[in-house]
């Protein structure tokens, strides 16, 4: 078993490893930058490193001055979280040639998981369900020609991306060429590879994607589904457990199907299967996450395990829990510091940052009084999870939570989760991906 | 002759400067990105015009309410 782990990441996901570790009477290593020095987990771990700079390269994507750390102080393992270096399969492999265990999948995962096309193509051969999608494209002609065997709208995805990062939708023939070379653009800036390939652009679709778990010995079980399908520009605001007003039957069979695959794979840790349905219920793989997910919360809640526990103890060498029941509602809400209006996003001090402490209500955050939100990472400040026995008291707790979590000095975008909360389409389970948009849509309407 | 301020919404660094000074913009042309909290944000023109001065650099740190660009119409 591990006695001490370092953890390469920030925030949220931070505070939460340094709590699993604790239960699991493992030591704690945290390292943070210059502008998280004020960071409630920095006290909570057992021992805290500061890294140099502040942007993410020269801190929590410094591979050197993080492995020079975990050297140092003797630790055994290495948690990434999510983001940052957690789906680097050169770091993985790093970190297991010198010595530590990367809890996580084997580097070979993220490597093949972490190329779209290829990861498309291995899991489609397995008998996963695909949407038409490109090679990648290395001439505009490949793309005309992709263009005019499935017509259009397409979407130009960056093959090593994630987060909706670098996507662009294209509706007719003379905007494939610029949004193509804007996609390399931005896919050779933010991701190792700069290539690009084209699918088949499902509109209003449901984002809905299947936890996996599996051991070193080649058994794969899932931990059902969750609804992801409330986001803006791509980026999740709102998930849920199990998916609502679909067919559920259909749902247990597509994450069966995934666990599965992912035996046949000899797939190895957390990963999750995302998928997106139409709306006439057609299933299309979209990629695989080798990593924890922001929004794990969620299964935990249902499930009741604790899947940053698992990942460290199947890291080890560990098993799977025997039986896996769905029980109650959960539902996870992203309170992000950004503009409500403008979403853009917003800095400063928290001087006031209160969460609620209520009934059946679980937060994540990895921020405190006082302390400042910087420009330098992503602008979440915290998850509020909460359960219940039916979906509507689970949406009632999160609603009065939202409203009694208390933020001031930096603008947060908990009045729109609260409209979305209280939309009559969501509270009837008619959830898809541009279900904000038209929240906004309607609202700007009223207003004018 | 009248001169129109473009400023920052955000705290951030600047990504790309996509327009230089003497350049005629409409309103809602991109002038700059910015990038702050890991997202691209676009800086519009504010009205039609000349682009007489762009204020900052590639990699720049800027703040909120930041004067970024002048247009003069």
């Amino acid at each position: 078993m591990l006695k001490k782990i370092l953890i390469a990441n920030r925030g949220a996901i931070a505070r939460r490893i340094v709590r699993a570790c604790s239960e699991l009477k493992i030591q704690s290593v945290v390292v943070y930058s210059p502008a998280d020095i004020q960071a409630p987990y920095i006290a909570e771990a057992t021992e805290a490193y500061p890294l140099t700079g502040n942007a993410s390269k020269d801190s929590y994507l410094d591979q050197d001055q993080i492995m020079a750390i975990a050297h140092k102080c003797g630790a055994d393992g290495i948690h990434p979280g999510y983001g940052f270096m957690s789906e680097n399969a050169d770091f993985a492999q790093r970190v297991i040639d010198e010595g530590l265990i990367f809890i996580g999948p084997s580097p070979k995962w993220l490597k093949q998981m972490g190329d779209k096309v290829s990861a498309r193509a291995m899991m489609s051969k397995l008998g996963m369900p695909v949407f038409p999608g490109s090679e990648l494209i290395t001439h505009i002609a490949e793309a005309e020609a992709f263009a005019q065997r499935e017509g259009f709208p397409l979407v130009v995805k960056p093959a090593g991306g994630g987060g909706g990062m670098g996507m662009q939708v294209v509706h007719e023939k003379a905007q494939l060429a610029p949004a193509l070379s804007q996609a390399k653009a931005i896919a050779s800036k933010a991701f190792a590879a700069s290539g690009v390939y084209l699918e088949r652009w499902i509109e209003a679709p449901r984002h809905i994607e299947f936890q996996i778990m599996a051991d070193q010995q080649g058994n794969a079980i899932h931990l059902f589904e969750r609804e992801c399908s409330v986001q803006r520009r791509h980026q999740k605001l709102i998930e849920e457990s199990p998916a609502p007003g679909i067919d559920s039957q259909a749902i247990l069979q597509q994450a069966q199907a995934s666990a599965e695959i992912c035996a046949k794979l000899g797939y190895d840790n957390l990963g999750t299967v995302e998928t997106l349905f139409t709306p006439m219920g057609e299933v299309g793989f979209l990629e695989m996450n080798t990593r924890i997910q922001v929004e794990h919360g969620v299964t935990e809640e249902v499930t009741g395990l604790d899947l940053v526990q698992l990942q460290i103890t199947l890291a080890a060498g560990g098993s799977l829990p025997a039986q896996v029941k769905c029980e109650g509602f959960a539902i996870e809400a992203r309170l992000y510091a950004e503009d409500p209006e403008t979403q853009f996003p917003s800095t400063g001090t928290l001087t006031v940052f209160r969460p609620p402490k209520l009934f059946a209500v679980r937060v994540e955050t990895g921020y405190q009084e006082g302390q400042a939100v910087s420009q330098y990472y992503d602008p979440m400040l915290a998850k509020i999870i909460a359960k219940g026995t039916t979906r509507a008291q689970a949406i009632g707790r999160l609603l009065i939570a939202l409203k009694a979590f208390e933020v001031q000095g930096v603008r947060t975008n908990a009045s729109l989760l609260i409209q979305v909360l209280q939309d009559p389409a969501f509270l009837r389970g008619e959830v898809d991906t541009h279900i904000i948009q038209r929240i906004q849509n309607a609202k700007n309407a009223g207003n004018s | 002759m009248a001169k129109h301020n473009v400023e920052s919404e955000v705290t951030g660094n600047v990504w790309k400067v996509l327009l230089e000074a003497g350049a005629t913009v409409e309103a809602g042309d991109v002038i700059i990105i910015l990038e702050s909290m890991k997202m691209e944000i676009p800086v519009e023109a504010t009205v039609a015009g000349t682009l007489v001065e762009v204020l900052v650099a590639p990699e720049e740190q800027v703040e909120e309410d930041q004067v970024l660009a002048v247009i003069e119409n």
